[in-house]
Order: structure tokens, then sequence, then C-alpha cells
């Protein structure tokens, strides 16, 4: 088993091309699941596709979630509240971190069987690897 | 009477019927500074608001909040759900198990929803968000609730204090969210999340009136 990920994005094209990017690198024992726009197709972000996608990304180890940006991290974090309420809820854990390269360096990561903490500092390491 | 159950869902159905009055200028607004969806994504949340009072029948003041928050969260869509919608779980949970606040304690639960918005969006008053309407809101309010002020008077003064925090961010420069991006070039707007606050708050001076 792996940590999971999942990518909230305010749109439903970038979270799902991230998604497929970071799981080509990453490998198929990674679960990467996009979690963008709104349930009804709009740009924006649903609490409810994101709880899906925690449940979809989640087998036992945990689940890192990476936001883009504004209402994707406030939905997020709402969520993280709502599952406190919850009896025997995923280990969730949110990355602080650049979009796609945070997903890259956290679905990479997890596919070397590291635990929910190491894949969010690796998420979270990725603002500091320089490209020029 | 109080904030009871009855006046806690005429607070909720009089805001989804203002917004959706001021859709468009709420629109006009975030077009200005933000993405434009604002006034749309409120109706949406608000409705689903509605709808959920409606099918869930709640019995306290406080759960009609926690109801109306719920749909806020699951269906506005943009940064307004999570905050409006936290905002409401937290007021509604702190006004606990009462049938009718008194102003002291609708005093408390709005200075929750302050609160649950501050925590939530890392906001603070001069920022230009709707924190610079809900701040003043409820200091209004709860200087006259502490005052032994009628439960009325307290909303009103509330509503006239978020129109003023509202008119004051015009010269404000965004510290958060899209309109953030902009820089200088945010100054000389009003900010949509405050006027969309102000709403909420003269809904809340109607209904209690």
């Amino acid at each position: 088993m792996t940590v999971g990920i999942v990518l909230v994005s305010h749109s439903s094209a970038l979270a799902g091309a991230v998604a497929e990017l970071a799981g080509e690198l990453a490998g198929p024992e990674v679960a990467v699941r996009p979690a963008g726009g709104t349930d009804d197709g709009r740009f924006g972000t649903s609490i409810e596709l994101i709880a899906a996608a925690v449940r979809s990304a989640e087998s036992g180890d945990g689940v890192c979630v990476i936001m883009d940006m504004g209402s994707s991290v406030l939905t997020a974090k709402t969520l993280l509240v709502d599952l406190e309420d919850e009896d025997d809820p995923p280990r969730v854990r949110l990355a602080d971190a650049p979009f796609t390269e945070g997903a890259v360096a956290a679905a990479v990561l997890a596919s070397t069987g590291q635990d929910l903490d190491a894949v969010v500092d690796s998420a979270e390491g990725a603002w500091s690897m320089r490209k020029l | 009477m109080g904030f009871d159950t009855e006046t806690a869902v005429a607070w909720i159905d009089t805001a989804a019927t203002v917004v959706k009055a001021d859709e468009a200028r709420l629109t006009a607004l975030d077009a200005a500074i933000g993405d434009g969806d604002h006034g749309a994504n409120l109706v949406r949340g608000l409705t689903a608001a509605v709808a959920g009072i409606a099918e869930k029948e709640p019995s306290t003041p406080g759960e009609v909040l926690v109801v109306a928050g719920r749909g806020i969260v699951a269906k506005t869509g943009g940064a307004s759900g999570p905050l409006y919608g936290s905002a409401l779980r937290r007021a509604g949970k702190a006004l606990g198990d009462t049938t009718d606040a008194d102003a002291v304690q609708l005093g408390a639960a709005l200075e929750a929803m302050l609160t649950a918005i501050v925590e939530l969006g890392s906001a603070a008053e001069g920022d230009k968000t709707m924190v610079d309407a809900l701040g003043p809101a409820v200091r209004a309010f709860n200087d006259l609730a502490a005052d032994g002020a009628s439960l009325p008077a307290a909303a009103l003064a509330a509503a006239d204090a978020a129109e003023a925090g509202l008119a004051a961010t015009i010269p404000l420069q965004a510290r958060k969210g899209r309109a953030s991006y902009l820089g200088p070039r945010s100054v000389g707007h009003e900010d949509p999340g405050a006027a969309s606050t102000a709403l909420l708050l003269r809904a809340l001076a109607e209904v209690t009136a």
C-alpha cells in the first residue's frame, strides 16, 4: 500500500491532466485522484468531489492533498474539519506546495512506500527545486 | 421575541432573496477585481441552504444555521462557500440548543462566524475582504448587546456598520484572493465579499426588526 494523492483544482481538466502526469511518473501503485471543478462541471471547487477523491485514494496509509489556490485551499481545509466529526476518518494532510511540481514530487515519493509525513514533506520541498 | 427558529429560517430565506435580487451587482463588483462569479455562486449556495432547511426541518435556530451552512459549503463552488458555510455552521454550534436566542447569545454566534472566517481565510481587517464588513458589524452588535440593547437595535447597528465597512474597502488594496494579484489596480472598487456580507447583515436586521 502507498500514500494516496488528491489534486484539487478549479479546473477539472487541469486536475485530471496533472493527476495523469504525476501518475505516469509515479507508476501504477500510487492512487493519484483528481478533484477539479464543481459538481456540475463549472470552474470552482466541490467539497463532495474532494471527499470522494480522498475516499478513492485512501488505501490505509493516508492521503496527501495538493490544492491550486483560493477556494481549492479553503474547501480542502473545510473538508479536514468535517472529517474530524466522522468515525474512523482517513488520515489526510494538506500539502502547501506548488501544484504540478508538488504533485509529481509527492507521487514519486509515495511510490517508494514512504509514509504520509514524508510524502507531504516531499511535495512541500518542491518549492526549493530550482529550474534555472 | 429573540432569534428563534422561525427568525433564523426567515434570515436565510431573506438572504437568498436579497442576494438573488442583487446578483448582477455582486457579479459586476466581482468582474472588476475578481473572477465574476460571486453573485451566481452565492445564489447557488443560498438556494441549497433554503432547500436544505425545507428538507431537514431543523427545530432550533442553531440547527437552522448549521443546515444552511452545510448547503452553502456543498453547492457554492467559490471561496465564499467554505467561508460563509463554515461561518454559519460555527454560529449554529455557538447557539447550542437554545430555542430563542437573546441579543447576547446571537452576538456570541456572530462572533463565532467572524472567528471561523478569519481562521479559514487567514484574513485580517484591511485586507479588502468580507472581514472588513463583518468585523465592524460584530463589534457594533456586541457593543450594543453588552449595554443591554434590544436584539433589533443591535442588528440594525450591525447592518449599518457592515455597510460602512463595505464603503471603507473602496480605497483598500486587496491582500487576499484573485484581487490580490492585481496589486494597486484593486484600489477603487468595493470588495464583493464585503458587499455580500453587508447584504446578509441587512437581511438579519430586517427579519429581527
